[in-house]
């Protein structure tokens, strides 16, 4: 287990002060200013060699990313913190935000610092009203303490404003986001261009997620060395874990990257509702990524890190684990996950729009049975023809948990067919027209 | 996608209050010059605040002269994010998460609650006090199963503490918000069993 010492996030759950002085108790904001001497390049290699990961998803090192930023200032430099959580089982965001929100404002003000940008925009999702209350109450308090703002005690002039969406799911991808920012729908944008050459405003612009920043101070102040050395190569630090579902007591926690699945759910949410034999599937990374069944060879043995998951053929995504025991209607869940991305497509691309409805429709009929099996064929061919062919990543987050479902519960789905055929339902059941 | 249209019914006019023009002008001034545009979704939340917990037409047109862009712009917005209500909602809006980990964990049990002491999904009681939608993750699924009701997360709910959230708003009285059962937060039921290490705090404390 992952010593406390060793935990970046010390108010996790909120017993303690949030606000400027609570979070220096803690250690934030100490020493941030010689750590801005050290000069972008350092700081950009400093983040580096620590093998951070973006943990919002798609994993791509951090230290690489910020490399991306024109190395010439001729245009307005721009940070975007994404804070649009919105994968369905992730909830690790809003605990930074509302409980230590200091450790953003830091990690904002160094990471533009590595990235010579003066000006970061901060998308909080609508719905976490309360928490963009508290994360602006943190940034007052930070102007107020020139922490940030102009000619601020670090000599880096920074201002940080908090921006909010109204409820867009697709927002959380990087360029509907900065799309949203501008005023307009949130539609991804085609890249290239990418948001490093032109991104907010048409200028340079690098999103990150709030706890890849908020991890930020950490790795400076303890070395790169230090956050390496937790988790595996390539897959280093430390990560925030939601485990929702069928746990007996669902929790948020930080653990080291690369944890056992079984270490994770039984040392910190009491183990799998009816014990560890009872578990039928966990979707280990957010509702985009596949899931992986129980058995020796799959959950059992699965490690949670980016590359753990994909040797289960899935991914680590946000870390937000869900959890299905035997009771739970496996088909079912997984057509809500599909209503879901049907309510949430931009509308954009046709393969998304279209086939999303597509994909719920017959998923919402195969979870009664009501189907044929020449069906699963076509609906596996549908989600290829999705995955892949969309300007963003939410077609393939869309596709994959059906994927998953079809690669591993095929004979449930050949089973509720039978058991309907043999006995159809009394009643017809709606279909839509559309 | 989900399809959206503004209501039948408007209001004939709208303006912005005194007090939310001043506070618009300050969100404008937050974005470069000439890209007020970013101000649109801050901005029509205000109205929709302004408004009840709606936004009419009048609003979304009043908001495009604000910020000089054009009506079609902001109408676009505004049907776009689902936070937006084109119709009018109850005193006590509910948003019910129905999504994948609520519904493991009785989403669908609370829906019947909001069937039988609100009425049908996005319509208003007579009273105009309550509404209730199902919507999409909320994030806050270590909690589930949840909903928001106006600002606030009400989570760990089943349905009997449910229905009696429902009775103390109708009621006059306002429940504490966050988790209903006894619990800290997203910690585990029975305390955490991590960050425990006292030294951990007392040390930095006294320095």
């Amino acid at each position: 287990m992952l010593a406390d010492k060793d935990r970046i996030f010390k108010n996790l759950y909120g017993q303690r002060d949030w606000g400027l002085a609570g979070a220096r108790a803690r250690g934030a904001w100490d020493g941030t200013k010689a750590i801005l001497e050290r000069g972008r390049d350092a700081l950009v290699n400093e983040c580096k060699a620590s093998g951070q990961r973006g943990r919002g998803g798609a994993g791509f090192p951090t230290g690489l990313k910020w490399s991306f930023m024109p190395k010439q200032v001729e245009r307005p430099h721009y940070l975007v913190i994404n804070a649009d959580e919105s994968e369905p089982g992730t909830c690790k965001d809003r605990e930074i935000m509302r409980h230590d929100p200091h450790l953003l404002v830091e990690g904002c003000l160094i990471a533009g610092c590595a990235m010579a940008v003066h000006h970061c925009y901060i998308y909080v999702r609508g719905e976490f009203i309360r928490e963009r209350e508290r994360l602006q109450a943190a940034v007052d308090q930070a102007y107020e303490a020139q922490l940030i703002g102009n000619n601020n005690i670090h000599g880096w002039d920074f201002d940080i404003v908090v921006h909010h969406g109204a409820g867009a799911y697709i927002c959380g991808e990087e360029t509907a986001l900065l799309e949203s920012l501008e005023g307009k729908k949130g539609q991804p944008r085609l890249k290239p261009p990418f948001p490093a050459n032109m991104g907010l405003y048409g200028c340079p612009t690098t999103v990150n997620n709030v706890e890849t920043i908020a991890q930020v101070p950490d790795i400076m102040r303890r070395g790169a060395a230090w956050f390496a050395g937790i988790g595996r190569q390539n897959n280093t630090g430390t990560k925030l874990y939601c485990i929702s579902g069928h746990v007996e007591r669902p929790c948020n926690v930080e653990e080291n990257m690369g944890i056992p699945l079984r270490e994770l759910i039984e040392r910190h949410a009491g183990g799998v509702r009816g014990g560890w034999d009872n578990l039928l599937a966990v979707i280990p990374g957010g509702s985009s990524m596949p899931l992986v069944p129980a058995g020796p060879d799959q959950a059992d043995t699965l490690l949670m890190d980016f590359d753990g998951c994909v040797a289960k053929k899935s991914a680590l995504g946000t870390a937000a684990v869900i959890v299905m025991d035997k009771s739970a209607d496996i088909v079912k869940a997984m057509a809500r996950i599909s209503y879901f991305y049907r309510h949430e497509s931009c509308g954009q691309c046709t393969p998304c729009r279209e086939g999303m409805g597509w994909m719920w429709r017959v998923l919402d009929r195969m979870a009664v049975g009501h189907a044929t099996k020449r069906e699963i064929d076509t609906l596996w061919d549908v989600s290829k023809q999705i995955e892949g062919h969309t300007i963003c990543a939410f077609g393939d987050g869309a596709a994959w948990p059906v994927q998953g479902l079809l690669r591993h519960f095929r004979p449930e789905i050949e089973k509720r067919i039978d058991q309907y055929t043999a006995n159809p339902h009394p009643e017809p059941i709606p279909v839509a027209a559309e | 996608m989900s399809v959206r249209r503004l209501a039948e019914k408007q209001p004939p006019s709208f303006a912005f209050s005194p007090g939310n023009l001043v506070w618009a002008r300050a969100q404008i001034a937050k974005y470069p010059e000439g890209r007020q545009q970013s101000a649109v979704i801050p901005i029509l939340w205000r109205a929709q605040e302004q408004c009840g917990g709606w936004l009419p037409q009048k609003a979304i047109e009043a908001t495009a002269e604000l910020l000089g862009m054009a009506k079609i712009r902001v109408l676009e917005v505004a049907t776009f994010y689902t936070m937006f209500n084109l119709s009018p909602v109850g005193r006590f809006h509910v948003q019910l998460c129905g999504t994948t980990p609520c519904m493991l964990r009785g989403a669908e049990e609370l829906k019947k609650v909001c069937r039988r002491m609100i009425g049908e999904a996005d319509t208003v009681t007579a009273d105009g006090a309550f509404s209730w939608t199902e919507v999409e993750c909320l994030g806050a699924c270590v909690n589930a199963p949840m909903v928001q009701i106006n600002a606030d997360y009400y989570e760990d709910l089943t349905p009997e503490i449910f229905t009696r959230i429902i009775n103390d708003f109708s009621n006059g009285r306002t429940p504490k918000p966050g988790p209903q059962i006894d619990r800290i937060n997203s910690a585990p039921v029975g305390g955490p069993n991590t960050l425990t290490d006292p030294s951990l705090f007392a040390a930095k404390e006294e320095r």
